[in-house]
């Protein structure tokens, strides 16, 4: 990243000043709709439903945020928070558990059918889950698995991105690695616990930012299978916080669940910034 | 791509695969499977027993205005999410590329959007929006211009697409940056003793070199506005005014889940599953191309 | 100690035959070099005897017993890759003491191994490191140390000089060849470099296109090639080889004549070695000169005979013989000329 431009390529004086200042105004524009969200609340209800609504932050911080964790609308926040917790974690060690599995079998071995089940996986690369949401809505019924985690977990898992990542990754790992092991007296398990679990250290953890994101960000499949408020995950929940009718939203509750849905991802994103930018850019190509 | 080393047995790589097949096996293709046969019949009205009507489903659907003016207005919001996530996330990369020192304090800035949900996101510019106490929607008032996107078709589409752009900028300026930085700097410096000034260089030589994340991008742009923006639409519209944000995606949940018309539902999944089909050979082919370089 | 014993080894890929039967007895002790082009099969060959191939056909025993169908880790065999294969994240005390771990020794046993192999490669100070923190040379002395731990009762050697630069190169190959003489432990080793396979061999197996075409001592196969590929590929630079005629006690080619002790008649291949050659007024060989190199010790002059073959001679010490002036005259004992057959380049007489 440090990289040393020199000469002709170089930008000085106004023409940086220019580009920061740009840059400034892009970012700023960008993170209004945060800022703004932050500033709601903070701030009372009155001061929003009489616009325009201050662009500083109040004083009720504490008071919004406490009302929003632990009373809610329907339910606390910290439960939907929990829920969205296990269901962004079960998907994401779920994911990579099964997909690593997959593809060290797919990659360090030859037995009937492997080319079939390699197809088969990269099928479901092909399906969002939004477009299979009635039957599998249907399958989850059926198994019992409404209002369960197992239910918001299950049908999220079964992607083939994961498997594919590895797939490549396993790879690029040289051949020789897997003989010296062989020579080394390691039978296949030992190999996958010893060498090649702890070489993918990086991509575990740049894949898990990326599907820890994607699980905590579901919004369909939570909203179609979680009829009982407690089960909610936070993400969906906001939407069910605003009243039916015309009634007025309780805007600083929302506003403050609003904010505390983002801060886990946000912490995850900038805190594995390196590691995410690699999953991400791995993942995608 | 093989590996010359492999171990042996049958039966080891069987149970190591097993998890994924049979999870995809119940969640991805029995449901896939049951999408296509319930797309082959009407049921009831009591649900009770459905009549076998073959295509009857899709004709049906294909001559259905409201289906039709749905894929129109797909086919409009994927386009303006595209082009509002891409463009300006395209010009923010250039302007990052340049500041060479502080890149790394804008992209931890710029990054937060792509960690909110979708749905989450709609809440945010439905807040600013908000006919009653949406902020901007005020100033526009103050300004002259009464803002109402629950009214107003050409407002709603406005207000879920920029919604849906807004976290996809900080996705594409992330490729758009990592592909910048990719350009080798001799030939940015060879074009520039060439004498070609700076816009002149991007257009030339720069935007050429993109190409390759441009396409990329693109597919997968046009991808999550078909798929992944159903939070958006359901928090800020819920498919109105007039149905003019209903989205396919959309209107696979709604007619399914709040029209309880499972066929249909099923049909507009298998018309769907045949879209993402050729867009995923589309990304895969290209993906091919790249892997190989 | 052991003995290993190739009976008549075949490998086919489908229905390619890569190997086409490899024979061949290995002594306890011996250092056997298995040396050829890159494609000839001599990797192969190796891999079959560590487990890593499967042999198509023929037997492979060890210690005379048969080891075609057993695992590599109960062939009692260690390795060293062309790469090194190091595991990447553990340290060197880990990556020498991993096949011990999974043989199940007590630690403290471990530890004592992995010290003692690393004091024999002066890698004591170096057990902690990861392998990307070493250099080359202290690479290929760590994928030493992994096989040396192991005591096992054959060593192989998968051209593992073949990433380190020239100057490494040849201290490594005197390092090892020690090392193995120290420990007397058989060992096959695999290359594609013939000063290698001359410097470290007791016997050395010259292969092409997965045939042996010599098995011998060093010494043997640069004086006695049984084929012409043998005699190409051993020595720097390689051999000349010109087409003759036999006939009336002489050989013919192209203007000149040369003795011909040996009474062959008929269309020969007459292998001459550059460093054989001598310059003399008188001689009979008469070379077109177009190129000198230099080397100090010795000179190279490349050029070409009156029949266009190109040529080569190797002369003592510094000649200064400008291109283009250069016909030089040059003559052969007799013993130093090696005859092959013309259609089968097997070696005659």
């Amino acid at each position: 990243m440090a990289r040393e431009v020199t000469g002709m390529v170089e930008r000085r004086g106004m023409g940086l000043w220019l580009t920061h200042l740009l840059m400034i105004i892009g970012v700023l524009v960008i993170f209004f709709p945060i800022w703004l969200a932050f500033v709601a609340s903070t701030v009372t209800q009155p001061e929003i439903v009489h616009p325009p609504m201050p662009l500083w932050p109040g004083d009720r911080f504490i008071e919004n945020y406490t009302a929003a964790l632990f009373s809610g609308v329907n339910v606390p926040v910290l439960t939907m928070l929990a829920n969205s917790m296990v269901m962004a974690i079960g998907i994401a060690v779920g994911k990579i558990v099964i997909s690593l599995l997959s593809a060290f079998a797919i990659v360090y071995f030859r037995f009937p059918g492997r080319n079939i089940f390699f197809w088969l996986i990269f099928l479901t690369l092909m399906l969002p889950v939004e477009v299979r949401i009635v039957p599998t809505y249907e399958v989850i019924a059926g198994f019992g698995m409404l209002n369960s985690y197992s239910g918001l977990i299950f049908p999220l898992i079964a992607s083939a991105t994961a498997t594919f990542l590895f797939r490549q990754f396993f790879l690029t790992i040289p051949d020789e690695l897997a003989e010296a092991a062989r020579v080394d007296g390691a039978r296949p398990m030992r190999f996958f616990w010893d060498i090649l679990l702890p070489m993918s250290r990086t991509n575990i953890a740049a894949l898990f930012v990326i599907l820890f994101i994607y699980g905590w960000n579901q919004y369909l499949w939570p909203l179609l299978i979680t009829t009982d408020p407690s089960m909610n995950t936070i993400v969906m929940g906001i939407k069910q916080m605003f009243p039916s009718g015309d009634d007025v939203a309780d805007w600083p509750v929302i506003m403050a669940t609003s904010i505390l849905a983002m801060v886990p991802p946000v912490v995850v994103v900038i805190s594995m910034q390196k590691l995410f930018i690699r999953g991400l850019v791995d993942s995608e190509k | 791509m093989e590996k010359r080393v492999t171990f042996k047995g049958w039966l080891l790589p069987l149970c190591l695969i097993a998890p994924q097949v049979v999870i995809s096996a119940v969640f991805f293709f029995y449901p896939a499977g049951q999408a296509v046969w319930q797309s082959l019949f009407i049921p009831d009205p009591f649900g009770l027993s459905s009549r076998f009507v073959g295509l009857g489903n899709f004709e049906y659907l294909l001559g259905d205005p409201y289906y039709r003016s749905a894929f129109v207005t797909t086919a409009i919001f994927s386009t303006l999410v595209t082009l509002t996530a891409m463009v300006p996330a395209l010009f923010l990369a250039v302007l990052a590329d340049r500041l060479v020192k502080s890149a790394g304090v804008y992209r931890t800035l710029l990054i937060w959007p792509y960690a909110v949900a979708p749905a989450v996101a709609g809440v945010l510019w439905l807040f600013m929006f908000n006919t009653r106490v949406g902020v901007v929607a005020w100033y526009l008032g103050q300004l002259g211009y009464d803002w109402n996107h629950v009214l107003n078709e050409g407002e709603a589409m406005g207000l879920v697409v920029v919604a849906s752009s807004w976290g996809r900028i900080s996705y594409n300026f992330l490729f758009f940056f990592a592909a910048l930085q990719a350009v080798p700097r001799s030939i940015i410096e060879a074009a520039a003793i060439d004498g070609a000034r700076f816009w002149r260089r991007f257009f030339t030589i720069v935007l050429p070199l993109l190409s390759p994340t441009t396409f990329f991008l693109l597919v997968v742009n046009v991808v999550y506005a078909f798929f992944e923006t159903f939070g958006v639409i359901h928090t800020i519209t819920s498919g109105g005014p007039q149905q003019a944000t209903t989205i396919l995606v959309y209107k696979v949940f709604s007619d399914g889940f709040v029209g309880q018309d499972l066929g249909s539902s099923a049909a507009q999944s298998v018309i769907l599953l045949v879209v993402v089909g050729l867009l995923t050979v589309v990304q895969f082919k290209f993906v091919e191309k790249r892997v190989h370089y | 100690m052991a003995t290993v014993d190739l009976d008549n080894i075949k490998k086919r890929f489908g229905t390619t035959e890569v190997i086409k039967g490899v024979s061949l007895s290995v002594q306890d002790g011996e250092f056997i070099v298995i040396v050829g082009p890159s494609g000839c099969g001599k990797s192969t060959l190796l891999r079959m005897v560590a487990g890593l191939e499967t042999i198509t056909e023929g037997e492979l025993r060890i210690n005379g017993v048969r080891a075609n169908d057993r695992e590599p880790m109960d062939r009692d065999i260690a390795m060293v890759f062309q790469n090194y294969a190091l595991y990447p994240h553990m340290s060197v005390a880990q990556n020498m003491g991993y096949g011990l771990k999974i043989a199940g020794l007590p630690k403290p046993e471990i530890a004592a191994k992995v010290a003692e192999a690393a004091k024999l490669l002066q890698l004591t100070d170096l057990l902690d490191r990861k392998p990307k923190q070493l250099s080359g040379g202290q690479r290929q002395r760590v994928a030493m140390g992994r096989a040396i731990v192991r005591e096992p009762s054959v060593f192989l050697f998968d051209e593992p000089l073949s990433n380190l630069d020239a100057k490494l190169r040849v201290q490594m190959r005197l390092e090892i060849r020690e090392l193995q003489s120290k420990l007397g432990i058989t060992s096959l080793y695999v290359t594609h470099d013939q000063v290698e396979a001359m410097t470290m061999a007791d016997r050395m197996i010259v292969m092409n296109a997965g045939v042996t075409e010599q098995i011998g001592t060093p010494l043997d196969v640069y004086e006695r090639p049984e084929t012409l590929f043998a005699a190409q590929f051993i020595g720097s630079p390689s051999m000349n080889v010109i087409k003759a005629e036999g006939r009336d006690g002489a050989f013919y080619l192209g203007g000149m004549v040369l003795p011909n002790p040996t009474g062959v008649e008929g269309p020969v291949m007459l292998g001459l070695r550059p460093e054989h050659l001598v310059p003399d007024p008188e001689g009979p060989i008469e070379m077109q000169v177009l190129l000198a190199e230099p080397l100090g010790a010795n000179t190279l002059l490349h050029g070409k005979l009156a029949t266009g073959t190109g040529f080569t001679a190797s002369l003592p010490g510094v000649h200064r013989v400008m291109s283009g002036e250069g016909a030089l005259r040059l003559t052969i004992e007799a013993r130093n000329m090696h005859l092959f057959d013309a259609e089968t380049g097997r070696r005659l007489g």
